[in-house]
C-alpha cells in the first residue's frame, strides 16, 4: 500500500494511505497508528483518519527530529494484513417519533418507504473508521447506497444528542447536542461519551457496530440522556 | 479561598494548558488561544505553567476575593485595578480579602491571562482543566463564567492537573503542541532570574509565519501567493474554535473536501467558497476541508491575540525558522533574549 509521510506543522506529522474509504486501508492506519504509540517517539496524541495517522509530536522533546524518519520506517514496516475487524459494539437504536424526524426525507431519497429506510439502516454491520469532531463521534460506515441521503442543504441549529443519523454513505451517533446537518433517523438511548463511565469513550477506530431496533417504550427505559 | 465573579465579561473561561492524550477519542486540546502568556502569568505568580487560570476576551471581568490572593495578568494590555489602584502586568500583585479586581480599558491585544497562586482548584476531566465550550467539557459544566459563580483557588505551590491526580494521557508535555510540561513538572520555569519577556502584542493585526500544509498541491500556485502576499481579515464570525478569515478567495485545484482526517491548531483550512478559516485552540479534532497551511506553534499565541476587525497576514518560512522560532519563544519565557 501506498504510503506518504508529510509533516503537518512543526509539531504533528501525517501518514498518507490510498485515498478512499475502504476498511483495509482504515485497519492499515490503525496498525500504522498502534506502532507509533509502541515506539519512543515523543507523541503526545496519534490520531486515525479515514486513510490517515497524524502524529502529534513535542517538537523541542529529545528525540523529535527524528520524527519523520521514525515514521517512514514504522509506515513501511507494517507488511499489508488482512483486515482485523476490532470488537463487536451493538447500540440500541429507536426509530419511532419524535426521534426520526428526517426519516421520511431519507425515504424519499431511496424511494422506499420508512420501515424500508429502518430495515436497511439495520441490515449492516458498519465500522468505525474515524472518532472525531466532538468527543466520542464515530464516523461509520458504510451504509446501503439506497439511504446514502447527502447533508442537508441547510444544517440544524441543534440536533438533540444521541440523534443517530445518515449522510453521504456515512453513518453516526450525536454524543452533544450540536449543530449538524446529517438526516437523523432515530436515537440511541447510550452515551458515545460518558466521564463516569470506567471506560469514557464507547467506540474506537476499527470497532464493528450493529445497531437493533427498540422501541420507543424500551427506549425511555434505558435513556441516559434525561428524556424519558 | 475564592474568587467570585461579579462581572463575568465578555468571554472569560477557565483554562490551562490544554487536554492532550485523547485526541483519538474525538476530545479536543482546547486550552488558551495565547499559551506563552497562560506559561507567563502562572510563573508571575509561582504556579506550575499548567496550573488552570482564567482566559479573559475583549471585555474583562470585575472578581472578587475571598482569601487574601496573590494574582497576575499576562497577555492583552487591560487597564486592571485592585480597589482603586492599578497593577501592573506580569508581575505579581496582592489582592486582599474582600477586594475587588476591575478591568477596564484593553489597549492592545484580545486575550489576558488573570493567573492566582496556587491556580484554580477545579474539577479536572480527562486530565485537564481547560474549558472547551462547543462540547461543555470542563470547569463549570465547560461554560463561561456568570456573575456569582465562586471559583476555589488552591492551595499555594499546587500542582497541575496531572498533580492533582487527572490521568495524563500519552501526552504530559503541555504547551501550543508540547514543550513545557517536562520542565514545568519540576516548578516554576524561569529559574535564571531574569524577568520573562512579554508577547509583543498585535496593534491592528499581526504578521505570522506560514508552513505550506499537507493538502498544499491541492491548491493552485496562484492560491499560494495570495494567502502569503495579500492581507486577511479577522471576521467577526469568528472565535476560540476558529478565525473566518476576510481576504482573496483560495481555489483550490479539486475538490474542496477530503476524507475526515486530523486537523492540527494553527492549520488553515479552505472550504469550497475559498474563504480561508483559521483552525484555533478550541478547533474540532477532525476536519474534512483541505488545508493549505500551517501557522507554526511559535506564532499561536500572537494569533490568539487578534480580535475580529484585525488584519493578518501569512509570511512563508521553513521548517527550521519555525523550530527555531519556537526554542526562541522557550528562552523568552527564561528572560533570554534572541
Amino acid at each position: 500500500m501506498n504510503t506518504r509521510v508529510h509533516p503537518a506543522g512543526d509539531s504533528a506529522w501525517l501518514v498518507e494511505l490510498p485515498e478512499r474509504i475502504d476498511p483495509a486501508v482504515n485497519a492499515r492506519a490503525i496498525e500504522i497508528a498502534r506502532a507509533v504509540e509502541r515506539s519512543a517517539l515523543p507523541v503526545t496524541d496519534v490520531v486515525v483518519g479515514y486513510r490517515t495517522v497524524m502524529v502529534f509530536v513535542d517538537p523541542l522533546a529529545n528525540g523529535a527530529e527524528a520524527a519523520g524518519a521514525t515514521l517512514e520506517s514504522i509506515a513501511l514496516a507494517q507488511a499489508d494484513t488482512p483486515d482485523t475487524a476490532g470488537p463487536l459494539v451493538e447500540v440500541p437504536v429507536c426509530y419511532d417519533e419524535p426521534y426520526a424526524p428526517d426519516l421520511d426525507d431519507v425515504a424519499a431519497f431511496g424511494s422506499c418507504t420508512p420501515d424500508d429506510v429502518i430495515a436497511l439502516h439495520l441490515s449492516r454491520e458498519y465500522r468505525v473508521f474515524v472518532v472525531g469532531f466532538v468527543p466520542g463521534f464515530a464516523y461509520m460506515a458504510s451504509v446501503d447506497p439506497r439511504i446514502a441521503a447527502p447533508r442537508r442543504s441547510s444544517p440544524r441549529v441543534k440536533v438533540p444528542a444521541g440523534s443517530v443519523a445518515v449522510a453521504a454513505g456515512q453513518t453516526g451517533i450525536y454524543p452533544a447536542p450540536t449543530p449538524g446537518g446529517w438526516n437523523v433517523i432515530g436515537r440511541c438511548p447510550i452515551r458515545p461519551y460518558d466521564p463516569a463511565r470506567t471506560a469514557p469513550f464507547l467506540f474506537r477506530a476499527g470497532d464493528r457496530v450493529r445497531f437493533q431496533r427498540v422501541t420507543a417504550g424500551e427506549y425511555r427505559a434505558s435513556t441516559q440522556w434525561g428524556d424519558a | 479561598m475564592n474568587l467570585t465573579v461579579v462581572k463575568p465579561g465578555m468571554l472569560t473561561t477557565v483554562q490551562d494548558l490544554g487536554r492532550r492524550g485523547y485526541r483519538a477519542a474525538g476530545v479536543p486540546v482546547s486550552g488558551p488561544m495565547d499559551a506563552y502568556s497562560h506559561r507567563l502569568a502562572n510563573l508571575a505568580v509561582g504556579n506550575v505553567p499548567m496550573a488552570a487560570a482564567l482566559e479573559i476576551t475583549i471585555l474583562g471581568p470585575e472578581l472578587t476575593a475571598e482569601g487574601d490572593l496573590t494574582c497576575a495578568v499576562s497577555g492583552a494590555d487591560f487597564e486592571v485595578r485592585v480597589g482603586d489602584a492599578a497593577v501592573r502586568a506580569n508581575e505579581p500583585f496582592a489582592v486582599p480579602s474582600g477586594s475587588r479586581i476591575r478591568f477596564g480599558a484593553r489597549r492592545r491585544g484580545a486575550r489576558a491571562t488573570l493567573a492566582v497562586r496556587g491556580g484554580f482548584d477545579m474539577a479536572v476531566t480527562l486530565g485537564s482543566r481547560a474549558t472547551h465550550l462547543v462540547s461543555q467539557m470542563g470547569p463549570l459544566g465547560g461554560r463561561a463564567l456568570k456573575a456569582g459563580d465562586a471559583l476555589p483557588v488552591g492551595a499555594e505551590g499546587a500542582r497541575g492537573a496531572r498533580g492533582a491526580g487527572g490521568a495524563g494521557g500519552a501526552g504530559g508535555a503541555g504547551g501550543a503542541e508540547g514543550a513545557e510540561g517536562a520542565e514545568g513538572a519540576e516548578g516554576a520555569e524561569g529559574a535564571s532570574g531574569a524577568a520573562p519577556i512579554p508577547l509583543e502584542l498585535p496593534d491592528g493585526g499581526a504578521r505570522v509565519r506560514v508552513l505550506p500544509a499537507v493538502h498544499r498541491e491541492r491548491f493552485t500556485g496562484e492560491a499560494w501567493t495570495r494567502l502569503t502576499g495579500e492581507r486577511y481579515v479577522v471576521t467577526p464570525q469568528s472565535n476560540r474554535m476558529g478565525y473566518r478569515l476576510d481576504g482573496p478567495l483560495l481555489a483550490h485545484v479539486g475538490a474542496a473536501d477530503i476524507l475526515s482526517e486530523a486537523m492540527p491548531v494553527g492549520a488553515i483550512q479552505v472550504p469550497a467558497s475559498g474563504q480561508p478559516i483559521l483552525l484555533m485552540a478550541e478547533c474540532a479534532t477532525t476536519g474534512g476541508y483541505a488545508t493549505i497551511g500551517n501557522v507554526i506553534t511559535a506564532d499561536l499565541p500572537l494569533a490568539g491575540q487578534l480580535a475580529p476587525g484585525d488584519w493578518i497576514e501569512f509570511v512563508p518560512c521553513t521548517r527550521e525558522e519555525a523550530l527555531a522560532a519556537l526554542r526562541a519563544r522557550e528562552r523568552a519565557l527564561l528572560g533570554v533574549t534572541a
